[in-house]
């Protein structure tokens, strides 16, 4: 492990450390440590929403059709919409680094 | 020109809140910072003061709500003593961190064990390190002025600090004695409203008090320590122009009849006065003694100190608190410390007086003067004694 | 400067005594200082509050240790408590008692010094009809120092007791006309 580097010098800290664009961790991606990720399979899938109400990172999203499709930014991959689909709708598929 | 009134000393402070328009006042009642309190809420219920007085259930609460009252940019006021200070310990540094600038007064009050609700300064001296801005009044006038000076410094869009007013508990909250209080007008000439760069606005959301991982919370350490020894000179600059607004001066070190003394007598707080008696009876007797009175504690005026001791022989610290296993007391520690890198300090002397509301009278002091010209040609063995108390 | 030490038990008002006297020196354009023996307050215990006039700023905070003036305002209180304590020489005591001067000097322990009675609680009863004796000893207290001038002190005592005040500034001259002085 290396010293810690700081990202900005203490000049550059904003005023009390506050943060002046609020929901900023948006921008943090979190789904970059995935092994598997879900695949839908548009046949099968029924519109249900369980993936969507069950993904604990909240990933899930309707798209224009209706269909929940994941959003690979905060997906960690773990499985549990492909677990719950009603339908075997969603694989977990091997991600290709 | 003012109105010069008898007042008792904590209601006079009320006075000066609501002069300074409070917006925001949360407080819990002890004693002895009772009256204070006592007296804003019947201003607030009243209608004399169109502020909101937050009734709360703890200290820390009050002083919790003090913290999101400030970030929404209303004028905040608190007060408290002793065991409500420490109760409000951890949620001190958030404000200074934040930048957040309450105003409180704090009625000094012993800590206990034994349980004691008199005068020493072993509350305030338990929060040196909260990063507020800290200054010592010595009396009803200088409580109030110092109140508004404290709104006008805190609030400065360069400090943006919190900050106390100590008033000794009893000796000045409960004493009637004549206070000018200014009038509405001139202190609204000296104190703009409170209008903070960045707030909690819904319209414009900001977040404040966000994790500091170790990769910025040193940074943000060193900005908030850059900017609070950068306070000093909008304190200064505030003083000043209260002098020219009010007619009274203020001065982070004061000295009284200095010139030519060997023996200078440092103290914070209401008890200067009964050493300025004191050092007027002994000047009298022939005895050059002079007397320090350190206005301001936090950030230290290091410069200014050093100025009032040179060329002293001895100068004598008068503690009211006691830090165990240390190597002095809370003042006296620091001081030695300032003066360590001085070619030309004076010895120092560390005594304790006056703990737990003992009386700390003109005898006492003239006791220390003595003491003290005893020390000028042997080093005392001790790193710090103690004044008034019982041998056998 | 003058000195006043102010005896009575939790309830009686030696506190607003002092407060009623520093208000009216300071109204006065004078300078003066009003406080207790800052403790628990407890209706009966023994309590004092002192009292610094002066026609110069007061700097000193110090509790009164020798004082000019000591104003007793229950009569039991002379017998537990040593009230001449540090009273300077030609100073003044001030008791409420129905009590003779012989009587009063031997419990003093043989103090000689001047001396004011009045029987504070007879009066407080009668006007008051309350056993509350603080404003009823400050009539005492002005008949033998003239330590405040009448006219500030019945200021201060509206101010301070309302639609009450009109009893008290009586209770107050009654004692003024009812105060023997002993010197």
């Amino acid at each position: 492990m290396g010293k810690d580097q700081a990202l900005m010098s203490w000049k550059d800290v904003p005023f009390g450390l506050y943060i002046f664009e609020p929901g900023n961790s948006a921008q943090f991606k979190t789904g970059d440590w995935r092994s598997m990720r879900p695949e839908l399979d548009k046949e099968k899938c029924v519109k249900c929403g369980s993936c969507y109400i069950l993904c604990p990172d909240m990933c899930y999203e309707a798209d224009e059709e209706g269909f929940y499709q994941v959003n690979l930014f905060y997906c960690k991959g773990c499985g549990i919409c492909a677990a719950v689909c009603p339908k075997g709708a969603i694989t977990m598929v091997l991600e290709e680094v | 020109m003012g109105k010069r009134v008898a007042m008792e000393v904590s209601i006079a402070i009320a006075e000066a809140v609501k002069l300074a328009r409070a917006e925001v006042i949360a407080a819990y009642p002890i004693t002895p910072q009772t009256h204070i309190v006592e007296h804003l809420s019947e201003l607030v219920a009243n209608g004399e003061l169109d502020a909101e007085y937050v009734t709360v259930e703890s200290e820390h609460s009050a002083i919790s709500c003090c913290l999101g009252s400030v970030a929404t940019g209303a004028r905040t006021f608190t007060s408290t003593s002793s065991q409500g200070l420490a109760l409000m310990h951890e949620i001190l540094f958030i404000a200074s961190a934040l930048r957040l600038p309450v105003v409180m007064v704090v009625a000094n009050r012993a800590l206990s064990a034994p349980i004691s609700i008199w005068n020493d300064h072993s509350d305030i001296m338990a929060q040196r390190d909260i990063g507020w801005i800290q200054t010592f009044a010595e009396n009803g006038q200088e409580a109030v002025d110092l109140v508004l000076h404290a709104f006008r410094v805190a609030e400065d869009r360069n400090v943006m600090f919190p900050m106390i007013v100590n008033i000794d508990g009893f000796t000045l909250s409960h004493v009637i004695e004549p206070i000018v209080l200014p009038d509405q007008e001139d202190v609204d000439a000296f104190l703009p409203p409170f209008r903070p760069k960045y707030k909690l606005d819904p319209r414009k959301p900001i977040s404040i008090g966000a994790v500091g991982v170790p990769e910025i919370y040193f940074e943000a350490k060193k900005a908030q320590d850059e900017a609070f020894k950068n306070s000093r000179r909008v304190i200064l600059r505030a003083w000043k122009d209260f002098a020219t607004r009010f007619g009274r001066e203020y001065h982070p070190v004061e000295t009284y009849r200095m010139e030519d003394a060997e023996v200078g007598l440092l103290i914070m707080g209401s008890l200067a006065e009964t050493a300025m008696t004191a050092v007027d009876k002994m000047r009298e007797e022939g005895k050059k003694v002079g007397l320090i009175r350190l206005r301001l504690w936090r950030p230290f005026p290091t410069k200014e100190f050093r100025k009032a001791v040179s060329g002293l022989p001895v100068l004598a610290v008068i503690d009211r608190a006691l830090t165990p296993g240390a190597s002095g007391g809370p003042v006296g520690t620091e001081v030695r410390s300032v003066l360590y890198h001085c070619a030309r300090r004076p010895r120092v002397v560390n005594f304790v007086a006056g703990l737990g509301g003992r009386d700390v009278t003109v005898e006492d002091f003239e006791e220390m003067a003595d003491r003290a010209f005893f020390y000028k040609k042997k080093r005392p063995k001790e790193a710090y004694e103690l004044i008034g108390v019982r041998e056998s | 400067m003058i000195e006043v030490r102010l005896h009575g038990r939790g309830g009686q008002g030696a506190v607003t005594s002092a407060e009623l006297l520093a208000i009216s020196a300071i109204n006065q354009g004078r300078y003066a200082q009003a406080f207790p023996s800052f403790g628990p307050e407890r209706r009966g215990a023994p309590v004092m509050a002192f009292v610094r006039v002066s026609d110069q700023v007061i700097r000193t905070r110090e509790k009164v240790y020798h004082p000019d003036i000591v104003v007793v305002l229950d009569p039991s209180l002379p017998t537990i408590v040593d009230v001449v304590k540090g009273l300077k020489e030609n100073g003044w005591v001030i008791l409420n008692s129905h009590k003779d001067e012989k009587t009063l000097r031997e419990v003093l322990k043989g103090y000689v010094g001047n001396l004011a009675v009045v029987d504070a609680t007879k009066i407080a009863m009668e006007v008051l009809g309350l056993p509350i004796t603080n404003t009823t000893m400050l009539g005492a207290l002005l008949k033998a120092t003239g330590l405040v001038e009448l006219n500030y002190l019945e200021e201060a005592l509206e101010h301070r007791f309302g639609r009450l005040a009109e009893k008290n500034k009586a209770a107050m001259k009654r004692a003024m006309e009812e105060t023997k002085v002993y010197q």
